[in-house]
């Protein structure tokens, strides 16, 4: 009876693993069907193409891809500090009353929904931004990266966004994995002379796979982003190494232009911008996964969320 | 003047299980520790109850007691490892060479500089067996090569380890066995020259083969450093130390040469402990 029981157990959870499976090589081959016509027309000139022109059937995707990865490189470097930084004091420094108010805070940064930060973007964000940019002195704007108008929509305003959404999530990791560096670590470090600042660089040494992990999982969600950053990023394709220049990213493009999709190619060519984005979410997912077996080639660390990243890119 | 059941000219022969006493005279060591009337609480939780004691210089001083008496915490009150723990409370004065570590302005990490600890668990860092062992006097501000590698040579010499690992400086500290990395804490810890070598149980986690090599270190490293070695183990009570200091329930019951602590006790209680009746 209990052998039957465990032979369907088996069976079940097997099935279970495999439909995940399943899954992405259904997405994959539905992204190829849907995207056909587009492959056949452009091969891979699609990759490397600027002009997205729908009215004369040219497509290329470029400054989506440009537009996604620069921004959320952007993001990433902003919020990996600042996250870190609430990690560290929540972890190590908070005083206890203080602790559990602030925990809260972050998690609801975290569950604010994404319009919803969007529409702060629009109100608040870009207002600001845009004053920042008209007071950037002319000597200043010669530098590419301050070039172009003042508009206030842009790379600059999506990133900023970008950064408020994911800090939560990676400090929140990150405030795991330093919890998980065991007592004894600290110890040792303070045994020996260290000053606080030395034990939580230790500390945070120790965790270094899982911190890691937890600015690969902001990474995951910054790439995947769309309304908020649709809402800020001026919507323009343009490869542009401007924080000022309104852009676009994969993700917006297909929010924006699918329902306006009339013909064939074109909608074809919206789904291949699809496919393109899960290939790269796959591949940094890869890069980075590739990037914790290098960091954690000794049997040591707390790699708690080296799997988060995938889960949160699929 | 003691009884001594070894042997000194030879000291690769010891009689381990039987009772052994310093082979200097006793009355020779001057006094490293002070503790003066020391109540320590954890919250509303008195765990120690008005010790005094004097730890002598370049000896052995064995804490035993059953578990809870407070004996860890007595040690950790020696390298302030206590404060960090937020609702820790010591009242009573802790005096290193004659220096109040408790009074205001103390510079604690200079205290812990002074004094190393090497811990129950071997609690290497995930770095080089080399890092590891000069970490103290990076974060001292030691940097140079030359200087830092002869460290190293020094005290794993010293720790009994460098024939073991002089060929895999550069190899992850994880990598070595449990004793080794206990050994590899002991190098760690005596890397940045401390006066007193506080061991909280550090044979605990070890198999006898390494015990007994961590115990040979102990009594060859006496030379240089006063040790407070915390044991649950009575056998090694009386293998390592010149003094023997039993608590129990948070207050020092006995405290006097380890021969005469082990062979004739003046409490009750210390009999009933070592004879086994109870703990």
């Amino acid at each position: 009876m209990s052998k039957h029981d465990d032979k369907l157990f088996r069976l079940v959870t097997a099935i279970v693993a495999a439909s995940v499976l399943l899954v992405v090589v259904g997405i994959a081959a539905t992204l190829i069907q849907g995207s056909w016509l587009s492959l056949r027309q452009f091969g891979f000139s699609f990759w490397r193409t600027r002009t997205w022109d729908p009215v004369a059937g040219q497509f290329g995707a470029l400054p989506f891809i440009w537009g996604t990865l620069y921004s959320s490189l952007l993001a990433l470097l902003l919020s990996t500090p600042v996250a870190l930084g609430i990690a560290v004091f929540l972890a190590e420094l908070s005083p206890r009353l203080l602790r559990q108010p602030l925990i809260f805070l972050t998690e609801l940064l975290a569950a604010i929904p994404s319009i919803v930060y969007g529409l702060w973007g629009i109100f608040v964000l870009v207002p600001v931004v845009r004053s920042l940019e008209a007071a950037t002195p002319e000597w200043l704007r010669r530098v590419p990266l301050f070039s172009g108008p003042p508009l206030g929509v842009g790379m600059l305003a999506a990133a900023l966004i970008l950064a408020v959404m994911i800090t939560p999530f990676s400090a929140a990791v990150a405030r795991e994995i330093l919890r998980a560096v065991p007592t004894s670590q600290r110890e040792a470090a303070y045994a020996l002379g260290a000053t606080r600042w030395e034990a939580i660089r230790l500390a945070l040494y120790y965790g270094r796979t899982g911190i890691i992990g937890a600015v690969m999982l902001g990474l995951g969600r910054a790439l995947g982003e769309t309304i908020a950053v649709t809402m800020v990023i001026g919507n323009n394709p343009q490869v542009s190494a401007s924080l000022f220049a309104p852009q676009y990213t994969m993700a917006a493009v297909i929010a924006n232009e699918f329902t306006e999709a009339a013909d064939d190619l074109y909608l074809h060519a919206l789904v291949e911008i699809g496919l393109v984005l899960f290939l790269i979410t796959i591949v940094v997912n890869a890069l980075s996964r590739l990037l914790l077996w290098r960091v954690a080639d000794k049997p040591v660390a707390v790699a708690p969320s080296a799997a988060a990243p995938v889960a949160a890119a699929a | 003047m003691s009884r001594d059941v070894e042997t000194p000219a030879d000291p690769g022969i010891r009689i381990r299980t039987e009772v052994r006493a310093s082979e200097a005279p006793r009355a020779a060591a001057s006094t490293a520790i002070t503790l003066q009337g020391v109540n320590f609480s954890y919250g509303p939780n008195q765990v120690l109850h008005d010790v005094s004691l004097d730890v002598d210089e370049k000896r052995v001083t064995a804490f035993i007691g059953p578990s809870g008496c407070g004996k860890s915490t007595l040690l950790r009150c020696l390298n302030r490892m206590n404060d960090l723990i937020e609702s820790a409370r010591l009242a009573g004065s802790v005096r290193v060479k004659g220096q109040d570590i408790y009074a205001p302005g103390t510079d604690v990490i200079a205290v812990r500089r002074r004094i190393g600890m090497v811990f129950q668990k071997s609690n290497p860092f995930p770095k080089s067996i080399f890092d590891n062992v000069v970490y103290g006097l990076r974060i001292s501000g030691v940097h140079d090569r030359p200087t830092l590698e002869a460290a190293v040579e020094k005290s794993l010499t010293l720790a009994a380890l460098w024939d073991e690992v002089k060929d895999r400086l550069h190899q992850s500290a994880l990598s070595l066995s449990g004793g080794q990395q206990q050994r590899l804490c002991i190098a760690r810890a005596i890397a940045v020259e401390p006066e007193i070598l506080l061991m909280d149980e550090p044979c605990s986690a070890l198999d006898p083969i390494a015990t007994l090599k961590i115990e040979e270190l102990i009594y060859s490293l006496k030379e240089r450093y006063t040790i407070v070695i915390v044991t649950h183990n009575l056998q090694q009570a009386a293998r390592v130390s010149d003094k023997t200091a039993f608590f129990w329930l948070g207050r020092l019951v006995e405290y006097g040469p380890t021969v005469d602590l082990f062979t004739n006790p003046k409490e009750k209680l210390t009999e009933d402990y070592i004879t086994g009746r109870f703990g």
